[in-house]
């Protein structure tokens, strides 16, 4: 039924109008492509430093299945699950604002027959891919660095595009309920405090309860879980929990961008 | 009117909170018709012009475009028009060519077709030797025209115009007219807002004057001179500390402006004859004909530009 209604409306050819045009801005300068490495290396470098270095103080750690493997056996899949959270967030936080607010580019776009749910998907689209760029990247380190087999990481890879999917448009239906740049400090802080405590660098099962429950509820918890059971090599029907998890968080995140679209820019 | 208009307007009204900037106004555009609105600031044009494009939906009232509802095919209706906004919205990220065929890719054109057009409105536009630079070093001039080459892009059946000259040199304006004169001409439907009378009169052949959300009055140029106006003006300034106002009454319709008074009559020569007859010294003496000028400082009590 929502697909139906869905296939009437949208596009493909005008969704993909929306993604040209930030292929063409690419070719606007150097400083992009700056940012867009800084962003690659960031979970890398954590990875060395924390899976790697404080690694060699934790020694090992005991998986779900019982196994016990090295320490950045454990971290190297949740920075996978942050680089596609930060990839895809810094297009639909900063970069998706400013074009809404400063750049009037949207207000242009809006003026042709592209619609609101349109511009969202276009901008999705291209979040997802940086998002790629990055994890795919990511996996090749992994792999380089004996930390999960090929075959496994040819099986993350998808997951983790549904982790940038999920950011990525929840990211958008939060840029547009900004006032200002000031609102993005709150965004920065939140992905920093999901970026500590999602499990990320010690199991959730040692947290304190009622942190546990917290943490449980957040979209990160869900990505690193996904990605790290993958990783592992350890499939399992939870996994599917997961996923649908955050496939509802597309859901909402793209419905919400799309009417607050409208309504900022269609009054 | 035989054929189906392009736009047609039944009580249109549009609000904002409690706020009403369009205060049901109806209109009929027909196909191969230039369409003006003139008023002061915050008159409702843009607010309409908005609605016309179907990028803002109407509180109430009834209004059809290209026979279509904005309300259901808002997107159909779109990639039929032209849309030039009172404000620039170029992209910056973006070359002056990439701005065309960007753009021409929302409307779902080829990428060779887009190409192609590109180049066509450059030359249209005379931009070509800007093509490779980006937005924003242009003059604003230029960047004016871009935005109304970018609303030509998918050869629209309608391209609405908000202020296209506003801020421009008369060189550029001269050249914008004529490249809208060439549209026209080739039968697409103009519909513009300006603040210049002159443009107004070159470029439309009918208008209507808002006000405060309302239309309060339309015609031709001419019509609208004729019925608000008489036929000549006489600009008379006077020395500072005279005041000639009860002197002048009877030679015509008098309406003194802080800096000169107007005169408003059929024969300027024999106004200032009878001016002079009774003894008044004007410093200066203008005798022109009347223009929409006028007629929208009789409508509205204020100049145009202020
Ligand atoms: N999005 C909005 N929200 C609230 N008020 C608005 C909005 N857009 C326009 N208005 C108000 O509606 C009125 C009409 O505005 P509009 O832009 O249509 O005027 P205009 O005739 O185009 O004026 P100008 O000649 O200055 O361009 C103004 O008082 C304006 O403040
Ligand atoms: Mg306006």
């Amino acid at each position: 039924m929502v697909s139906a209604v869905l296939a009437a409306r949208v596009s493909p050819a005008r969704v993909g109008a929306v993604v040209g045009r930030n292929v063409g801005a690419l070719r606007s300068g150097p400083a992009y492509w700056l940012v867009l490495a800084s962003g690659f290396f960031e979970p890398v470098l954590y990875l060395l430093s924390i899976g790697v270095g404080v690694g060699a103080l934790v020694g090992e750690l005991r998986l779900a299945d019982g196994r016990v493997v090295e320490y950045a056996v454990f971290v190297a899949p949740a920075m996978l699950a942050v680089s596609a959270m930060s990839g895809a967030l810094s297009e639909t936080t900063f970069n998706f604002f400013f074009k809404m607010k400063y750049a009037k580019t949207f207000e242009a776009i809006l003026a042709t027959p592209v619609r609101p749910l349109e511009v969202a998907l276009g901008e999705l689209a291209w979040a997802m891919t940086r998002s790629a760029v990055y994890t795919g990247a990511f996996l090749v380190v992994m792999v380089a660095m004996g930390l999960t087999r090929v075959g496994w990481a040819l099986a993350v890879f998808p997951a983790a595009l549904l982790v940038g999917l999920a950011f990525g448009a929840v990211g958008m239906a939060v840029s547009t309920l900004m006032r200002g740049w000031q609102d993005f400090d709150l965004v920065t802080t939140g992905q920093f405090a999901l970026f500590l405590f999602s499990g990320t660098f010690s199991p959730v099962g040692d947290y304190p309860p009622v942190l546990r429950v917290v943490v449980e509820a957040t979209p990160l918890f869900h990505s690193v879980e996904l990605v790290r059971g993958l990783a592992a090599g350890l499939p399992g029907w939870g996994l599917l929990g997961h996923a649908g998890y955050l496939l509802a968080m597309t859901a909402a995140g793209l419905w919400v961008a799309a009417r607050r679209l409208e309504r900022a820019l269609c009054r | 009117m035989s054929e189906q208009p392009l736009i047609r307007a039944r009580g249109l009204v549009k609000r904002f909170g409690d706020f009403t900037a369009v205060d049901g106004i109806d209109l009929e555009v027909a196909p191969g018709e230039a369409f003006g609105f003139l008023g002061p600031n915050g008159a409702g044009k843009s607010s309409t012009m908005r609605m016309i494009g179907c990028v803002s939906m109407p509180t109430s009232g009834e209004l059809r475009i290209l026979g279509m509802d904005p309300a259901r095919d808002g997107a159909r209706i779109r990639g039929r028009l032209g849309v030039c906004p009172q404000l620039d919205n170029l992209d910056p990220d973006l070359s002056v060519r990439e701005n065309l065929t960007t753009y021409a890719r929302y409307f779902g054109m080829s990428r060779a077709r887009a190409r192609a057009r590109a180049e066509e409105l450059l030359d249209f536009v005379q931009l070509r030797d800007r093509a490779a630079s980006r937005v924003e070093p242009l003059s604003g001039g230029m960047k004016r025209r871009l935005t109304i080459a970018r609303a030509m892009v998918n050869d629209p059946d309608l391209v609405l115009l908000d202020e296209p000259t506003t801020g421009l040199d008369p060189q550029a304006r001269h050249l914008l007219w004529e490249r809208l004169f060439r549209l026209r001409q080739r039968g697409t439907t103009l519909v513009l807002t300006t603040h210049y009378m002159d443009e107004a009169e070159q470029l439309c052949d009918r208008l209507v004057v808002m006000d405060g959300g309302r239309i309060v009055a339309e015609g031709s140029p001419r019509s609208l001179i004729g019925t608000y106006c008489t036929p000549e003006v006489v600009e008379l300034r006077f020395p500072d500390g005279v005041d000639p106002a009860g002197g002048l009454e009877g030679i015509g319709r008098v309406d003194p402006l802080p800096d000169r008074v107007l005169l408003y009559t059929g024969d300027g020569d024999a106004a200032v004859a009878e001016v002079h007859r009774r003894g008044l010294v004007p410093s200066s003496v203008l005798v022109r004909r009347s223009s929409l000028e006028d007629v929208f400082l009789k409508l509205t009590g204020r100049t145009l530009v202020d």
